[in-house]
């Protein structure tokens, strides 16, 4: 049995922008509280504290913060280190970053004070998607307001400790959200990821040690060591820890954003904060429970599913984002789906041949699926060249093209099938009369 | 601006040298994408779009190739190639929008206005282009027109910002419906321990808090 999250208990105290975002009221928030003491901690003190939250990446992979944060070289060989903050929001049915950049972009900058100094970092970027010009106007003028007043540039915050902040923006592209992607689009290229080894910890930003985090996961550093580890532990199962932003889509009586801690049921989350599914939860279809790239689950899973890491993952989907796509029982799925394939059929960066051709041509098929004009084998033929493009690329945009395309396959093949079924009944006349 | 010559000037040029010096002195072509965008920006009256001449003048600022400028240009959907119309319809069709009807706003825009997908208004003032996820999903569905997102849109309300628009007003920013941002329609659940909501501090009102 969970317990709801209390208000006490939030970090994003104005996740909804009812009050100012600027320093002064930040500050009233609890923002830049003697930061010079969370410095004073030392980097071995943050990053042990940051392990021992149990903090999991929320940008989607879900990797451990202060594990990676621990990656970094101990002492500079003589090149300057990174802190990269990808802010480039992008993967469909995400949407919480925003809120952190337009509403609280002072908890983003203190935690990449903090962060940066654990890493050894004088300068950091935030890569903001290109779209978000409000958000860029405000980060900026929130690092504006935080120079002047001392919090960040010489002697950050008093701590000794020269700290520059720059924010630079994409142009459109989903691709950049991938790390090494957005590296290379950082240095002025075209964003297209790199291979790994080496790994951005050794060689990232203009070949410099460099760590890319996502926005949440910065912007909570500070609370968590303000707080304490094990306050922000206490919530969630076991390797689940922590609260998280989720944003809920699709078809809620109110789709919002909002805190909630991990391992939350998921009808929990859509009842109590969402109004409930659409016509209520017997109307509910299916969700993909953690962004487009995720699987989508039935509901006869999403019934008792925990949103959490692991018991999403158990599965076959995953926590991703946390983006929950709800879809209800007037969803044509195959078509909604397909709509996905258009996506990364559109945002492949074109590189690897599996996902540039093959996502293109998972699409087609899906297009037919939609309308029935396919044989029932090609339903298995997707499934396998799906497979295919999954793990046999540079980056991770193959899986998450792949990954919707099976979970569709696996709970829906039923409908994909009557759908071919009943057209082929019906054309069969047509076919006869000719 | 014809497209034979292209140079940064006023206060697009001080932008361009505030962003290059974001970058370590020899790696200026960090600061491509920003140029590109204060190039269209500079030349929106003309099309909001980057010249030829404009990738040239770029690639002389940041003392990198010409081909690269046009290769990042080219590889990123933010960056016009052609013309525009004054208003810039990006209306998002990945499903999240979809779910909640977007294609029913493409349907209106084609009725009320003549434009479906890549096309542009007779009188110029229209471009229509399908984009994907804009990220204000919880607020869907949306559009983009220029720098402004408009979200929790109806057919209706997505014309009537439009016809506001095309008669030199400015219509309210962000939600439709009333809602501040992303909370639940009608209030939200959590976070009612905290003072009243300040509405005037919308932070999608582009000058909003200090700083400014």
């Amino acid at each position: 049995m969970t317990t709801l999250l209390e208000d006490k208990d939030r970090i994003f105290t104005n996740l909804y922008g009812y009050h100012p975002w600027n320093l002064e009221a930040a500050k009233k928030r609890g923002d830049w509280d003697n930061t010079k003491a969370l410095i004073e901690l030392g980097r071995d003190k943050i990053i042990e504290e940051m392990k021992a939250s149990g903090l999991r990446g929320r940008g989607g992979a879900g990797f451990p913060t202060g594990m990676k944060w621990s990656f970094m070289p101990k002492e500079s060989d003589g090149r300057p280190a990174y802190l990269v903050v990808n802010a480039d929001e992008s993967e469909p049915g995400t949407c919480k970053d925003r809120e952190i950049m337009r509403n609280d972009p002072h908890k983003l900058i203190e935690g990449c004070l903090v962060a940066s100094f654990a890493m050894n970092a004088n300068a950091a970027y935030i890569y903001i998607r290109g779209e978000y010009r409000h958000e860029y106007k405000v980060l900026e003028a929130a690092v504006a307001e935080a120079y002047e007043a001392g919090m960040i540039g010489k002697n950050a915050c008093g701590s000794g400790f020269d700290f520059d902040l720059y924010i630079h923006h994409g142009a459109g592209a989903y691709i950049c959200g991938e790390e090494t992607a957005l590296l290379e689009s950082l240095e002025g290229k075209k964003g297209q990821p790199r291979l790994k080894p080496p790994f951005p910890a050794m060689s990232g930003l203009w070949g410099c040690p460099t760590t890319v985090n996502n926005v949440e996961s910065i912007a909570v550093a500070p609370t968590i060591l303000r707080r304490g580890a094990a306050w922000f532990s206490s919530f969630g199962r076991e390797n689940n820890a922590g609260t998280k932003l989720f944003c809920v889509s699709g078809h809620v009586n109110k789709p919002c954003n909002v805190e909630e801690a991990l391992s939350i049921p998921m009808k929990e989350l859509l009842e109590k904060h969402c109004g409930g599914v659409r016509g209520g939860w017997d109307n509910l279809l299916a969700v993909i429970p953690g962004g487009s790239s995720v699987p989508c689950l039935p509901k006869d899973i999403c019934d008792d599913v925990l949103m959490d890491f692991d018991a999403l993952k158990e599965q076959k989907s995953g926590l991703g984002t946390a983006a929950v796509i709800v879809m209800d029982k007037s969803t044509d799925i195959i078509k909604a789906i397909a709509r996905l394939s258009y996506f990364y059929k559109h945002e492949s960066c074109g590189q690897c041949t599996p996902c540039r051709e093959g996502t293109g041509w998972m699409w087609r098929v899906m297009e037919r699926l939609v309308k029935g004009e396919a044989e029932i084998e090609e339903i298995d033929m997707l499934f396998d060249v799906s497979k295919q493009i999954e793990g046999h690329t540079i980056c991770a945009l193959g899986d998450a093209a792949a990954w919707p395309v099976q979970g569709l396959i696996r709970h829906f093949r039923d409908e994909i099938e009557d759908r071919i079924k009943n057209r082929t009944r019906v054309a069969m006349p047509a076919a006869a009369a000719e | 601006m014809s497209g034979e010559t292209f140079e940064f000037t006023g206060k697009f040029l001080s932008e361009v040298e505030r962003n290059i010096a974001k970058y370590p002195p020899e790696r200026k072509q960090s600061a491509v994408l920003a140029c590109l965008f204060l190039a269209q920006e500079q030349n929106h009256e003309d099309g909001h779009y980057v010249t030829e001449a404009a990738m040239r003048a770029i690639s002389e600022k940041l003392e990198m190739p010409y081909i690269r400028v046009m290769e990042v240009a080219t590889f990123f959907t933010q960056i016009n190639l052609k013309p525009v119309g004054k208003f810039h319809i990006q209306l998002c069709g990945t499903t999240p929008c979809m779910l909640r009807g977007a294609e029913a706003l493409m349907e209106a825009v084609k009725e009320k206005f003549g434009i479906g997908h890549g096309q542009t208004s007779e009188d110029g003032t229209f471009t229509l282009t399908e984009v994907e996820c804009l990220g204000a999903c919880c607020n869907a569905p949306m559009v983009q027109i220029n720098d402004d997102f408009y979200e929790d849109l109806t057919p209706e309300l997505l014309i009537n910002v439009l016809d506001t628009l095309k008669g030199g007003g400015q219509p309210a920013l962000g939600s439709q419906i009333g809602r501040v941002t992303s909370e639940p329609e009608g209030g939200p659940t959590v976070l009612l321990t905290g003072p009243a909501p300040q509405t005037a501090d919308a932070p999608n009102a582009p000058n909003s808090g200090a700083g400014d």
